[in-house]
This record gives structure tokens, C-alpha cells and sequence, in this order.
């Protein structure tokens, strides 16, 4: 039973940073393997934010979500967008994003080393039992997981309830068809990319509550955010949300009942079964 | 003279004069790096033997991800299991066994890769391979912890520097006359179809999943052997070294540096990054990360066909130059006097 | 002239449907060995969907596609070019990495005949040669012409001499000079009794170059018949312009 809420609880904060990658590979079409180290970035940045202030980490949010926001836009206007003006076709521009922002991911691990070194890095707030059914878990889980669940509620309330949020599904669902009714893609697609970035830095800043991390960490975290978005359907949060609670309760299943050092093989086995079964992912469309 | 030899030698086997004379230049070349070792030791040998490791590994990379565009970041995940292959059977079997053993390993992995993954788009086999050599490494730890065996295993071997040398350059022969055999053959065209456009391949009659696969196989299985091959020079393996991430991107930087439309591509982008990355890691090793990750973006956005692409655009520029000064002056009139006799000196100096 | 006892493709009541919407229902039609069959009606009444059923790039919902005999509904592209169907495409898909007689050698290497080496170069070169484009052997196809690019296209298909090709809008963009010269390279084709199914737009193409028509509308079919007396029919005339000129 415990499993299951534990599971829960993880995957519920798992979903804030997939719904970072779903925003930028989704909406912004743009295949971003630095995701991983823009989550590291927040988790950093809350480590030292709580080590220098002592205050909760949900503060830490109020301030890395604007700054990675403006990050984020800087990398898609300046890097990105040259590969989209000279891509010749969907699949060339999808293999120039995965090298460049594949090169971006060095440079920020690099730059992360530089300032935070080598070690592994973690704090401890919040780090006292809740009692739930009648087990213990951290009230740092929890926690994390509130605060995963409200900023993905307010995202999710965004874009199905204001215009700007119409635009970004509009583009996700048909750029082509979303230019002819005057909505401006460059633009929505940078919105997107910038705000998945946003999303991201926060869901590691929540991370970071009950997980240790260090620099190198950053690609399993690309990679369970990409598994993630293609379990549920690329174009589709609904399925990105609902994939996050799976990946969720299958790594803490078989950390619990197999090995804690197989998660990753856990999401690699998800991962195996949709691209065998259902490609297009639980609520994508397949493309005839 | 020459040409009447090249010719009827390649008659027999079907060649072009030019190919048979390509493929004799290329036997110069490897019969003058095989004789490296006896004419140095030391420090030129061993910057020798990392260029042949790496061209080995980065050629048989391209293989697969050149004609394809399919970028495979999974090289580490078949050279661990070749190391360990290579590892775990040492006490008991001996070393050319467990070479051609570490190759079925390879190329049984490939087969289960490619079967899940060559069949939907190219960006989701480079998500997938992208986490594989992690994903083998943690297999790998769990097992051995489970099976209660050492983290480490030691493999120790009589064979000299020399005899590690020309077992890679074997290898790296063998590649390339894999490489250039496939460039000539059906397969070869198929997977140039396919890269070029997957509709009109499929449409053609091509089994493009089948051909991605036999290919990624083929790629995969070399670099298992150069796995198998290093797992002596490493003499201690774990997972954390057999199954490390940085060779898999050296190795993807390094191919696509070169340039990997053509197969002697790679080469020209081991040596020069073999070399940088010999200079920063000695000089500041804490910033080769910033190193991969510069030359990566250096690569995508300056050069994305590579140092072959460079000088092949340089070719056609000169082509184009000199074709145009011949025209100038064929034309007599147009170029005025200085110019003419400018244009007629240059012409002269690179015919 | 068409050999009435040999059906070369019978496509026998095909559905598709993507979601909701119905692209093509309980379409049925035979096709002759040696004829040429026009496959025409106004935009979007499923023709292009039809040619993507039989060459195998779209599966059918439901029905059958017979190619002598041999049921092909649903089985891959590749494998239907490998039984011996071949098809040109609405928009003209090249392989810009290959030179123009490498392009027309594609067809020739995978598909229904295979051939190879220098038996490969001189098949490639005649047809080459046939769809008038003797010496662009070499040449880059980035560098063609678009009804030059379009030829190659159609000796690609011919590479394979297949059984039936499909010729998908093959006239389509062509000016009036190009188009004579497009629909006498099809009256060869005709005139040596290849099987070809034709969706066409341009209507004097249809009149002169097909022995049978088929009329599609709203993924049905209206109406069969020489093109003379289907275009005189009422109901094609009320599909193509609406209901003031039947």
C-alpha cells in the first residue's frame, strides 16, 4: 500500500517536469535534451537559496521560475532559432535540437561544476514524518507533491482557460492551421519553450525537497521526462500528467520489491512496451 | 602504365580502375601505420593507438548513423558489454574465443534495440539510446550484486602494447573494408534511399526496418570487439568505467567533426579532437565537459558537415573559380590587361 | 486494348475512415490488364486516399484489394512495390542526395524486377532516355526543372516494370507546352499496354488517354463509364458544379 502512495506522491512531482519537456517538445516542437539540466539548475539553485537563507524553498520557487523563464527565452532566440530557419524538413530541424541542445546540456553541466563542484549536493527540510492511513512518509514528499499539484493545476487552468494558453494547444495540435488563424507561431513557440523551462526549474526545485542530487544527474532526468511526454502522448497534458503517475509507481515498485538501483530499467521497460504496443503514446493521435 | 594494371586486376573482382586504385592507396596507408610501432614507443605510440581506438570505434559508428541520420548515443552500451563479456570469462576461456563471444553480445543487443526502435521515428531511437548505456550499467551493477560477484573485475593478459596496436589496426581495416563493401552494395543504396527520403524508400520495395537493423547490428558488433579489445589495456573493469557516457559522446563528436557521408570522414575528426582533448585534459581536466559541449555546438551550428564538408565545398569553390578564370580568359575580352595576366598567372600556379 | 479475361486490381468494397470522417465507403471497382483507368472527381472526394490504399500507404478500414488474385488490403508499401505496383506522388518526392540516375535506379534495385551493377545503368539510361532526359544522367536533380524532376519520377516507377503503375496527379502544375509533351509520354506508355490507374484533373488528359473512368465524390463512387459518357452524366456534372449547371 505504502508503494502505491509513495509512487503516487513521486510521480504527482514528476509531472511538473515533464510537463516542462511536454510544453518544449509539444507545443515548441523543439526536442530539448538540456531539460534535465535546466531541472538540475533549479534544484541548485533552491539548494542554495535554503543553505543561504534558511527559508522554505517554496520561496526559492517565486524566483527561479521568472529567471529561468528568461533563460529559457534567451536559448530559443538565440540558439534554436537559427536551426529553425535553416532546417529543410521536420526530421533534419528534430536532429539539429537534439545535437545543439545536447551541447547546451555540457555547457550547463559544465558551468554547474564550475560553481557548485562535483559533489552531491542536498538539505534537509520538512524532513519529518506524516502520518497517512497510518504509515509515515516525509512531509517533504507531500509537500512537494502540493506544491507540484497546484502549480500543475494552475498550468493546466492556463491553458484551457485563458487565450494565450488557447494558442500554445492551437500550435501544439497544427502550426500551420494555428498561422492561418493569425496566431503568431515564432512567438508562441518561444513562449512555450521559455515557459516549459520555467516549469521545469520549479518541478527540480520541488525535487530537490526529498532528492539528492549532483551535476551528472541531469540526463536520467532528461530521459524520465522524455519517457514520460511519449508515454502519454506528445501532444496531449492530460497524458503527459497521467504517464507521470505510472512512471511514478512503477520505479518505486521495483525499487521496493526488485532492486532501488533499477529505476531507470523501470521507465527503459515502460518505455519498450508503448514504443512496441502504441507508438504514438496512451492519448496521442497516431498520424496515418 | 599504371592504369591498364589497376584495370585488369579489377576486372576480376568487378572494381573500377579508380576503386581498385583507392583501395591500394588505403593498403599503402595501413601498412605504413602498422609500421608505427617499430619506428616509436612511448608517448607517439600510445596518442597513435588512442587515434586508432577512437577512428574504430567513430567509423563504425557511422556506419550506421551516417547513411540513416539516426544519431545513436548508445556506442558506450555495446563497448561495456564487450568489455565484460571480455571480464567475466578470461579465467576461463581463452581471449579469441571471447572476442567472437563479445561480438554475438553485441549484435544480440542490437537485434532487440533495433527490432523495438529502427520501426518508429529516428528521434525516439536517440532518446533510447541515450539512456542505454546507463540503463545496461545499473543491469550490470544489479547482477553482479545479485550473483555476488566483485564490483571490479581484473583482466590481466600477456600481450604488449605493439600487439594491442595491430589488433586495433586489424580491426579498424576490417571497418573499413566492411564500409567500403556496403557503400558498393544493395544495402548501401537502400540505406541512402532511406536517408534520403523513407516514403520513396518504402515505396521502392525497400524493408527499411530491416535494413536500419542488419546495419545497427553491424555498427554495434565492432564496437563491442573494440570493447573486447580494450578490456586487457583497461585491465580493471567496472561498470562505471566500461559503461561510461563520455565515450559514447567523444565518440558521436568525433564522427560528426569529420563528417559522416564519406567513410574516411571520421578520421579527420579523431585526429584533431584526440589531440584537444589529449592538451585540455592535461592542462584543465575540470573543463572537458565545457570542452564536449563547445565542440558539439561548434559542430551543429559552424560546421554541421564536418571537416569533410569543409574541404569539399573548398574543392567545388576552386572547380568553380577556375572553370570561370578559364572562361575569362577563353573569352579573351571582358578581363582587361593586368587582370588578365593575373588571372593567367594564378590559372598557371594551381593547374 | 484491354485483355477483358485478366483483372489486374480488383478493389472490392473499401472502406476507410480516419475517426470520424469517411474518406472512401464500399468503394468497388475492377481494373483490366492493359487499360488505363481515370480515377476523377472534385477535390476531396477520396481519390488521392483510394491510390494510398492500393500502393499500401494507407490500410484499408475495411474491404479488399486483389492484384491478380493476390490479396495486398493492408500489407506494407514496401511489400505491395515488391509484388509489382508502382506509383508516382501528388507533390514530386526526389532524393536530393542522389544523382538523376541514381534516382531512376531506386526503382529498379528493391522493387518487382531487381537488377544490379551495369545491367542497373543501361536499364536506368534507356528510360532515361525514353522519358527524354538523355543526358541528365549525372546531373543533381536539385537542379531540374520541375517537369524535368516529374520525368524522373515517372522512370523511377518504370524502373521496376511493374504490373500497375498509379500516376497520382502526374500532370498536375504543368504549363500548356508541358502538358502536351507529359500526356504524350503517357499515350506510350498506353499504346505498349502497361496497366495504369490515373487521378486526374486536367479533363481532355482523362478523354484521350483512358479506356474507363471512375467518378469519386464524398469518398463514393457516382458513376463508371467510357469518359465520354461520364462526363455528360448528371451527376458528375452536379458534383463538379454544383446544382445550377446539371
Amino acid at each position: 500500500m505504502d508503494i502505491i502512495i509513495i509512487g503516487l506522491l513521486l510521480g504527482g512531482t514528476y509531472a511538473l517536469m515533464a510537463m516542462g519537456l511536454q510544453l518544449q517538445y509539444g507545443v515548441a516542437r523543439i526536442m530539448n535534451l538540456a531539460n534535465g539540466e535546466m531541472l538540475i539548475a533549479g534544484a541548485f539553485g533552491t539548494f542554495w537559496f535554503f543553505t543561504a537563507s534558511q527559508a522554505s524553498p517554496f520561496y526559492a520557487i517565486i524566483g527561479i521560475v521568472p529567471f529561468a523563464f528568461v533563460v529559457n527565452w534567451a536559448i530559443y532566440r538565440i540558439l534554436i532559432v537559427p536551426l529553425v530557419r535553416r532546417a529543410r524538413s521536420q526530421g533534419q530541424l528534430e536532429v539539429d535540437c537534439i545535437l545543439g541542445t545536447f551541447g547546451l546540456s555540457f555547457i550547463l553541466v559544465g558551468i554547474l561544476l564550475a560553481i557548485f563542484g562535483g559533489q552531491y549536493l542536498s538539505y534537509s527540510y520538512l524532513a519529518r514524518p506524516i502520518f497517512i492511513l497510518g504509515e509515515p512518509y516525509g512531509l517533504n514528499r507531500v509537500a512537494a507533491f502540493l506544491g507540484s499539484a497546484a502549480l500543475c493545476a494552475g498550468l493546466y487552468g492556463w491553458l484551457h482557460h485563458t487565450r494565450a494558453g488557447l494558442s500554445l494547444r492551437a500550435v501544439s495540435v497544427n502550426p500551420a492551421a494555428a498561422s492561418l488563424v493569425s496566431i503568431n507561431v515564432v512567438r508562441t513557440s518561444a513562449l512555450a519553450f521559455a515557459l516549459g523551462g520555467a516549469v521545469t526549474a520549479a518541478g527540480g526545485a520541488l525535487l530537490s525537497m526529498f532528492l539528492t542530487f549532483d551535476a551528472s544527474l541531469g540526463v536520467v532526468f532528461t530521459l524520465k521526462a522524455l519517457i514520460i511526454v511519449i508515454l502519454g502522448g506528445v501532444s496531449d497534458i492530460r497524458g503527459t500528467i497521467i504517464a507521470a503517475f505510472i512512471l511514478g509507481l512503477a520505479e518505486t515498485t521495483v525499487a521496493t520489491l526488485v532492486d532501488p538501483g533499477l529505476t531507470l530499467a523501470a521507465a527503459y521497460v515502460l518505455f519498450m512496451i508503448i514504443l512496441l504496443v502504441r507508438p504514438e503514446g496512451l492519448f496521442g493521435r497516431r498520424s496515418s | 602504365m599504371r592504369q591498364p594494371l589497376a584495370q585488369s586486376l579489377g576486372a576480376a573482382v568487378q572494381l573500377s580502375g579508380r576503386e581498385t586504385r583507392s583501395l591500394a592507396i588505403a593498403a599503402l596507408i595501413f601498412v605504413a601505420v602498422a609500421l608505427v610501432p617499430l619506428i616509436s614507443s612511448g608517448y607517439l605510440l600510445s596518442i597513435a593507438t588512442s587515434i586508432l581506438f577512437y577512428t574504430a570505434l567513430a567509423t563504425s559508428w557511422t556506419l550506421f548513423s551516417g547513411p540513416t541520420n539516426y544519431i545513436s548515443l548508445a556506442t558506450a552500451a555495446f563497448f561495456g558489454i564487450g568489455m565484460y563479456v571480455v571480464a567475466w570469462g578470461i579465467e576461463l576461456m581463452p581471449y579469441p574465443l571471447l572476442i567472437l563471444l563479445a561480438a554475438l553480445a553485441g549484435a544480440a543487443l542490437a537485434v532487440v534495440v533495433g527490432l523495438a526502435t529502427l520501426r518508429v521515428s529516428g528521434v525516439y531511437f536517440v532518446i533510447f539510446s541515450l539512456g542505454l548505456a546507463e540503463l545496461v550499467r545499473q543491469i550490470m551493477t544489479w547482477l553482479q550484486h545479485v550473483l555476488g560477484t566483485l564490483s571490479g573485475l581484473y583482466v590481466l593478459i600477456d600481450r604488449t602494447e605493439e600487439e594491442y596496436y595491430w589488433q586495433l589496426l586489424a580491426l579498424t581495416a576490417v571497418i573499413f573494408l566492411i564500409g567500403w563493401w556496403i557503400g558498393r552494395s544493395r544495402l548501401g543504396f537502400a540505406l541512402r534511399i532511406i536517408g534520403n527520403d523513407e516514403v520513396v524508400a518504402v515505396h521502392s520495395g525497400i524493408n527499411t526496418a530491416r535494413a536500419k537493423v542488419i546495419l545497427f547490428v553491424i555498427s554495434s558488433t565492432f564496437a563491442a570487439v573494440t570493447g573486447a579489445l580494450a578490456a586487457p589495456r583497461w585491465s580493471y573493469v567496472e561498470p562505471t568505467v566500461a559503461f561510461s557516457p563520455f565515450l559514447s559522446f567523444q565518440v558521436v563528436i568525433m564522427a560528426l567533426l569529420g563528417g559522416v557521408h564519406r567513410l574516411w570522414g571520421p578520421l579527420l575528426g579523431v585526429i584533431p579532437f584526440t589531440l584537444l582533448w589529449e592538451l585540455i585534459s592535461a592542462n584543465f581536466p575540470a573543463q572537458t565537459t565545457l570542452l564536449l559541449g563547445a565542440t558539439f555546438l561548434l559542430i551543429v551550428y559552424l560546421i554541421p558537415n564536418g571537416v569533410v564538408g569543409l574541404l569539399e565545398d573548398a574543392l567545388r569553390q576552386r572547380r568553380r573559380l577556375l572553370q570561370s578564370a578559364g572562361g575569362l580568359l577563353a573569352r579573351g575580352g571582358g578581363a582587361s590587361g593586368p587582370v588578365k595576366s593575373l588571372l593567367a598567372r594564378w590559372r598557371s600556379r594551381n593547374a | 486494348m484491354p485483355s477483358a479475361d485478366k483483372t489486374a486490381l480488383q478493389v472490392g468494397d473499401v472502406t476507410k475512415r480516419f475517426g470520424g470522417l469517411i474518406a472512401v465507403q464500399n468503394l468497388s471497382f475492377a481494373l483490366a490488364e492493359n487499360e488505363v483507368l481515370g480515377l476523377i472527381g472534385p477535390n476531396g472526394s477520396g481519390k488521392t486516399t483510394m491510390m494510398n490504399l492500393i500502393s499500401g500507404a494507407l490500410r484499408p478500414t475495411s474491404g479488399e484489394i486483389r492484384l491478380y488474385g493476390d490479396d495486398i488490403a493492408g500489407v506494407g508499401a514496401s511489400r505491395i512495390a515488391n509484388k509489382g505496383i508502382a506509383r508516382t506522388f501528388q507533390l514530386v518526392r526526389m532524393l536530393p542526395g542522389l544523382t538523376v540516375l541514381e534516382n531512376v535506379s531506386a526503382g529498379g534495385v528493391f522493387g518487382h524486377t531487381r537488377r544490379w551493377g551495369k545491367e542497373l545503368d543501361d536499364y536506368a539510361q534507356a528510360l532515361l532516355q525514353r522519358v527524354g532526359l538523355p543526358n541528365a544522367g549525372d546531373v543533381a536533380v536539385t537542379a531540374l526543372t520541375y517537369i524535368d524532376q516529374k520525368r524522373v519520377e515517372l522512370a523511377r516507377a518504370l524502373a521496376s516494370d511493374p504490373k500497375v503503375l498509379l500516376l497520382d496527379e502526374w500532370l498536375a502544375g504543368l504549363n500548356p507546352t508541358e502538358l502536351k509533351t507529359g500526356i504524350a509520354l503517357i499515350e506510350q506508355l498506353r499504346v505498349e499496354g502497361r496497366t495504369i490507374v490515373i487521378v486526374e484533373h486536367v479533363m481532355h488528359a482523362i478523354r484521350s488517354l483512358c479506356d474507363r473512368c471512375i467518378v469519386m465524390s464524398s469518398g463514393v463512387k457516382i458513376a463508371e463509364g467510357t469518359p465520354r459518357e461520364v462526363l455528360a452524366d448528371a451527376e458528375v456534372i452536379r458534383a463538379y458544379l454544383g446544382d445550377a449547371d446539371a
